[in-house]
């Protein structure tokens, strides 16, 4: 189906590398593109043929007419067959153009899509720093769905179009020369009839189209503020806004309408000058028995044939730019370098002890600006490790060097005296069992959610969950284990987080992180959970990030950030006699009792 | 989409009209073209040169005012359906401002912003394209038909075989397509859902090492999506070949039949010619037809979207707009009791409380215990169940909303603010706030210093999100907003929660010297951040198990004092 008319236009940065990785995709369907293509153009040609044929039926009719003898009928039915069986052999070829075509760009689309969700997978975590979720998620959907529409129809079309333009031209040639010559004439002003309307219609969607990403954008926005909306009595203020805005998408949006509306009927208008004139001149030329009428029949039809594919060059053209803008965009994605390869390490470490050193550690998200210096520190087997510091003093960075989601710039991690430079970064992940900030959960059972990646029979989830007081929680939800997560199921932020919780608990993982973990937890239940954990932590090195000074006091080390640094280390006691940034941390709590 | 209609003016009415009696001309000019290409061809097998030479020059003329009306036509129709997309944009959106929480949980704010937009822009696309596709098609359909029958049955005959041929393919197509269109959107849902769920738990999926299992998920959904895809499309390629192949083979037929016809004398060559070309209009409309009948479902799901945004009651209403004897700030809950509306069980129950004016009083208790609905009740985002809650001796209910909410500074859990300058969002809380008053409240909340820090100050712009401020920052100013009112109650519903032990301490002591004639409400988690309250209400399961001071209710509420020693050692609280 024909998408839309001037459509939106955006454009390849470098359009013939875009081209190139195109073709890249392409070349494993060689033969089939190439088998398609031939069907387009034999078929279109067979097509041109019958057009002839049916012109040839009317030239005897007209000259039996003229001669005033009896229709030839051996000759007629003849050529009606042998265009009908063109007209047939067209169709069958047509359409298996189209099938190929849409399968070939069905198995690329497809590709594409696999590509990307596994490119996600082997990107390093510091490619998402710079990067919206939101424009990768487009690539995998909007950006594949532009090359799904577009790479079939431009196939198809841009060699139908070549195809029936040549045959029309040939075809037109044998019946008249000037009369050709006369159809020619509608190039130009077709030409100059696309630079204006384009000119004019681009213009005005680009307008409309900032326009309604600046309405959208106001009611989003206003939207998600409802409470404020409503707490402040801000309806007339948000009212008038969104008027103003809502205009002027009015105003950009008619316009842009109107333009483009405006490209086929004028486009049709120069097609009917030329193809009436040439019928005046061809009805003239019958006259004087210069021409059959047939003949002209067959070239009027042939002025058609040579003028729709001329009107489709914009719109092909608008495909071309957007399929290669897209791909560039795919491409951009797939082509990112991804994590370093590890075939070579082979490291691993049998009966993990968990004691960990962090030996001159200096690190940086941007390589030039470290905001790790010079760390130090040695974790014995079964310590407890608690990470403080104020909001943004990086924390999380800590956790994440250690699961080698970022790799340090010198210096070196050790686990058991083995660098996690020299393991595999599964080998080291599975070190470590980990409870994140934010409770991902992904759509499945409740019970698929927490046996994640690790065989366990259902009898042993149900011991592992009443280990941390949840098996009560999961029993009284709507289908217990079986309860589908959706987006939008009614379980709690906390409850979120006993799952993710738990899940790290059937992971048995030898040694613990725990992001934040009990932040969002009511404290109550937060209570029940730090029992389990001490349970849990029980032997095993843990790494734990929080703002409960009850939990940072049971700890064997504290590490305190402050601004990405590590700006003191030691216990509790030892921290508060010190009296530097942490004890006034800590004060500041109880400063006016 | 009827219900939408009476969204239409008077004016867009008048130009639908007159768009529609353009579209009749248009149709009459388009079906008048074919006739005189007969008329130019009999004149040929007669030999009259006067004859071609008028009918050339009515060709042109007709040729050309078929432009102007189309041109008309689709200047009024961007008009119309740019201008009713406005006026629907424009009433859904104030609808939704009208909304209670209530109505805004019922549809979810995502789901409206999407009814807000994409759908009412389909809607738009639909009037723009279908509308005059829909008109011209039959009209052009039914011209061309009567021109045929005029002229000769048999070949009537065989076009209407054509037609039927046609007819019958396009309604098989559309009927094995348009079940597996739903197919198609869930699986491209799907797949969104599942490259989301893998980005936004990249760290998760590596740190379990279960990349090959996610990308596992994803390509059993691609598979089925493109498989679909393929059977649709494929399914779809039918209809052009076939119309191509229809249109050239009916031509053919009619002038193979047609020379029979001619050597019988029953016809003309110029007939014969017009005919095949008229044939052609019909089967044209019909596919035309057909592909507004694609799209108008589509369209229809939308303005359902819509429409039902657009009668949703709204259930909380301004009351009778009595003005309370005295204004100081007095709040009392007597025997609320509160569930949600699609709720079963009571999110709160049996709630009294009095709370005099200018006290500060805290709710604390576990997730889910009720104490931020509790909060929510008193500017009304929702309505009580049972019970009464009174705002300076006067029922809630009873109040103009706006002169309720005027009373009352709320910061919310999730801060809030919008894209702008810092003086505007200021503002959004006293639109009359001199810029000494906002320099003071930002010192109050303390933000003065970091507001100072900035280059453009006050005018420094938020984006959307206010994703370029921290969330300590942007917490800070939202408090600040609401100082800025000078209300007579303040509500923090945990709004302190982004801000370091530090800055809570300063901006609640700061709170505490000013505040003294202002009623306060504080929602929290954090002991430290309510233990110096007039009053703790704890709250367990939507019901008030403790009521006190800090000190009270260390003695004798456990559930205070489980709370309380998770959070703080014993010795502390003793000596506190």
């Amino acid at each position: 189906m024909p998408r839309g008319r001037v459509n939106q236009v955006s454009k390849a940065r470098d359009f013939k590398k875009s081209f190139r990785d195109l073709l890249k995709y392409l070349k494993a369907y060689k033969w089939a593109v190439l088998l398609a293509v031939c069907l387009i153009v034999v078929g279109t040609v067979l097509f041109m043929l019958a057009t002839r044929l049916v012109g040839d039926i009317t030239n005897e009719l007209q000259t039996a007419s003229d001669d005033e003898r009896a229709i030839n009928f051996a000759l007629v039915t003849k050529n009606a067959l042998i265009a009908l069986s063109f007209l047939i052999t067209n169709y069958v070829f047509n359409y298996s153009s189209f099938v190929i075509m849409t399968i070939v760009s069905q198995n690329i689309t497809y590709r594409l899509r696999k590509e990307i969700s596994e490119k996600i997978n082997r990107l390093p975590l510091s490619f998402y720093d710079h990067e919206s979720f939101g424009d990768i998620l487009s690539r995998i959907t909007n950006d594949v769905d532009i090359t799904a529409n577009n790479l079939s129809s431009v196939v198809n079309q841009t060699f139908q179009s070549i195809t029936m333009i040549i045959s029309a031209v040939v075809l037109m040639f044998t019946i008249n020369v000037p009369m050709t010559f006369v159809t020619f004439c509608c190039i130009p002003l077709s030409l100059l009839i696309v630079l204006l309307v384009v000119r004019f219609s681009q213009k005005y969607f680009r307008i409309q189209q900032n326009a309604l990403g600046t309405v959208n954008g106001k009611i989003e926005e206003i939207f998600t503020n409802h409470t404020i909306v409503k707490a402040y009595n801000l309806e007339p203020r948000t009212m008038s806004d969104f008027d103003t805005s809502n205009n002027e998408l009015y105003n950009a949006a008619w316009k842009s309408q109107f333009y483009s509306g405006i490209m086929n009927p004028l486009f049709g208008l120069v097609g009917n000058l030329a193809y009436i004139t040439c019928a005046l001149m061809g009805a003239f030329y019958a006259i004087d028995k210069v021409l059959l009428i047939g003949d002209v029949q067959v070239f009027i039809t042939s002025v058609r044939n040579f003028n729709q594919p001329l009107s489709n060059i914009s719109s092909i053209s608008a495909s071309v730019q957007n399929l290669m803008a897209a791909n560039e965009r795919i491409m951009d994605f797939l082509g990112a370098s991804e994590e370093d390869p590890e075939d070579d390490k082979t490291a691993t470490i049998e009966n993990v002890k968990g004691s960990v050193e962090f030996d001159h550690v200096v690190f940086g998200y941007d390589p030039n600006v470290p905001i790790i210096h010079d760390f130090s520190a040695k974790v014995t087997p079964g310590q407890k490790v608690a990470i403080v510091g104020p909001t943004g003093a990086g924390k999380t960075t800590l956790i994440s060097l250690l699961m080698r989601f970022y790799d340090i710039q010198s210096g070196d991690i050790r686990v058991d005296g083995v660098s996690i430079y020299d393991m595999k970064r599964s080998t080291v992940r599975d070190l470590f069992g980990m409870v994140l900030q934010d409770t991902w959960l992904f759509r499945g059972t409740i019970r698929e959610n927490l046996t994640y990646g690790k065989e366990i029979s259902d009898k042993e989830l149900e011991h592992i969950c009443k280990e941390a007081k949840i098996d009560h929680m999961i029993k009284s939800l709507p289908g217990g284990y079986n309860m589908e997560l959706t987006e939008d199921s009614s379980i709690s932020q906390g409850q979120k987080q006993l799952l993710t919780i738990a899940r790290a608990m059937v992971q048995n993982s030898p040694m613990l992180i725990l992001d934040e973990a009990t932040s969002n937890v009511d404290t109550r239940t937060e209570e029940l959970i730090q029992e389990a954990m001490d349970r849990l932590t029980v032997g095993r090195t843990s790494f734990v990030i929080a703002h409960r000074l009850s939990t940072i006091k049971n700890a064997d080390l504290i590490l305190v950030l402050r601004d990405g640094n590590i700006v003191e280390q030691g216990t509790h006691a030892g921290l508060l006699s010190a009296g530097g940034f942490y004890s006034d941390l800590y004060r500041s709590q109880f400063e006016n009792k | 989409m009827l219900k939408l209609l009476k969204y239409f003016s008077l004016a867009q009415w008048i130009g639908l009209i007159v768009m529609l009696g353009l579209i009749f001309l248009q149709t009459q000019i388009t079906m008048a073209i074919p006739g005189q290409l007969g008329t130019i061809i009999n004149a040929v097998t007669d030999g009259q040169r006067d004859v071609i030479w008028k009918s050339g020059g009515i060709m042109f003329a007709l040729a050309i005012s078929e432009v102007f009306v189309i041109i008309i036509i689709n200047y009024l129709s961007s008009h119309i359906g740019s201008g009713f997309a406005k006026t629907l944009r424009h009433k859904t959106f104030e609808k939704v401002q009208q909304f209670s929480m209530d109505e805004i949980s019922g549809f979810s704010t995502a789901s409206l912003i999407t009814r807000c937009t994409n759908d009412i822009q389909n809607v738009q696309m639909t009037i723009t394209m279908s509308l005059r596709m829909l008109v011209t098609a039959p009209l052009m359909a039914i011209s061309a038909i009567l021109k045929i029958l005029q002229s000769d049955k048999q070949l009537s005959l065989i076009t209407m075989i054509a037609l039927f041929v046609l007819v019958a393919l396009i309604i098989t197509c559309v009927t094995i397509v348009v079940p597996k269109f739903k197919h198609i959107q869930k699986y491209t849902d799907d797949i969104n859902m599942l490259a989301r769920e893998n980005l936004t738990g990249l760290r998760v999926i590596r740190a379990f090492n279960t990349e090959d299992e996610e990308e596992e998920k994803f390509d059993n959904t691609n598979k089925s999506l493109t498989h679909t895809q393929k059977v649709v499309e494929n399914v779809m390629n039918l209809l052009f070949p076939t119309m191509n192949f229809l249109n050239k083979t009916l031509s053919l037929v009619i002038v193979w039949v047609g020379s029979y016809l001619i050597a019988r004398n029953t016809i003309d060559i110029g007939t014969v010619t017009t005919f095949s070309q008229y044939s052609v209009h019909i089967l044209m409309s019909f596919l035309t037809l057909s592909m507004v009948f694609v799209m108008i479902p589509r369209a229809l799901v939308s303005a359902n979207r819509i429409n039902e945004v657009l009668q949703t009651q709204v259930k909380i209403r301004s009351g009778t707009g009595k003005t309370p004897a005295v204004a100081d700030g007095s709040i009392t809950f007597s025997d609320v009791s509160f569930a949600y509306p699609h709720g079963d069980e009571n999110v709160l129950e049996n709630i009294n409380l009095d709370i005099k004016p200018g006290e500060t009083w805290a709710f604390i208790g576990s997730t889910g215990s009720g104490k931020s609905t509790l909060i929510n009740l008193i500017p009304r985002f929702f309505d009580v169940s049972t019970g009464k809650i009174l705002v300076d001796g006067m029922d809630v209910r009873d109040y103009n909303l706006k002169e309720l909410r005027n009373k009352i500074g709320y910061i919310s859990q999730k801060t809030l603010l919008f894209s702008g300058s810092i003086r505007e969002n200021l503002l959004d809380g006293n639109p009359d706030a001199t810029e000494e008053d906002m320099w003071e409240a930002l010192r109050i909340a303390q933000a003065k210093d970091f507001v100072e820090t900035l280059d453009e100050g006050l005018d420094y712009n938020l984006s959307q999100g206010s994703t370029n401020v921290s969330g300590g920052q942007k917490q800070r100013l939202s408090i600040a907003r609401a100082l800025i009112k000078k209300p007579e109650i303040l509500i923090f519903d945990d709004s302190f929660s982004a801000l370091d032990f530090k800055t809570d301490q300063e901006l609640r002591s700061t709170l505490s010297t000013l505040l003294d004639s202002t009623t306060t409400i504080i929602v929290g988690q954090r002991i430290g951040t309510i233990m110096n309250s007039d009053r703790i209400v704890v709250l367990d399961d939507g019901k008030i198990v403790g009521m006190g001071t800090h000190k009270e209710l260390l003695k004798n509420c456990p559930v205070y004092q489980q709370i309380a020693y998770s959070q703080i050692s014993k010795e502390e609280l003793d000596n506190a």
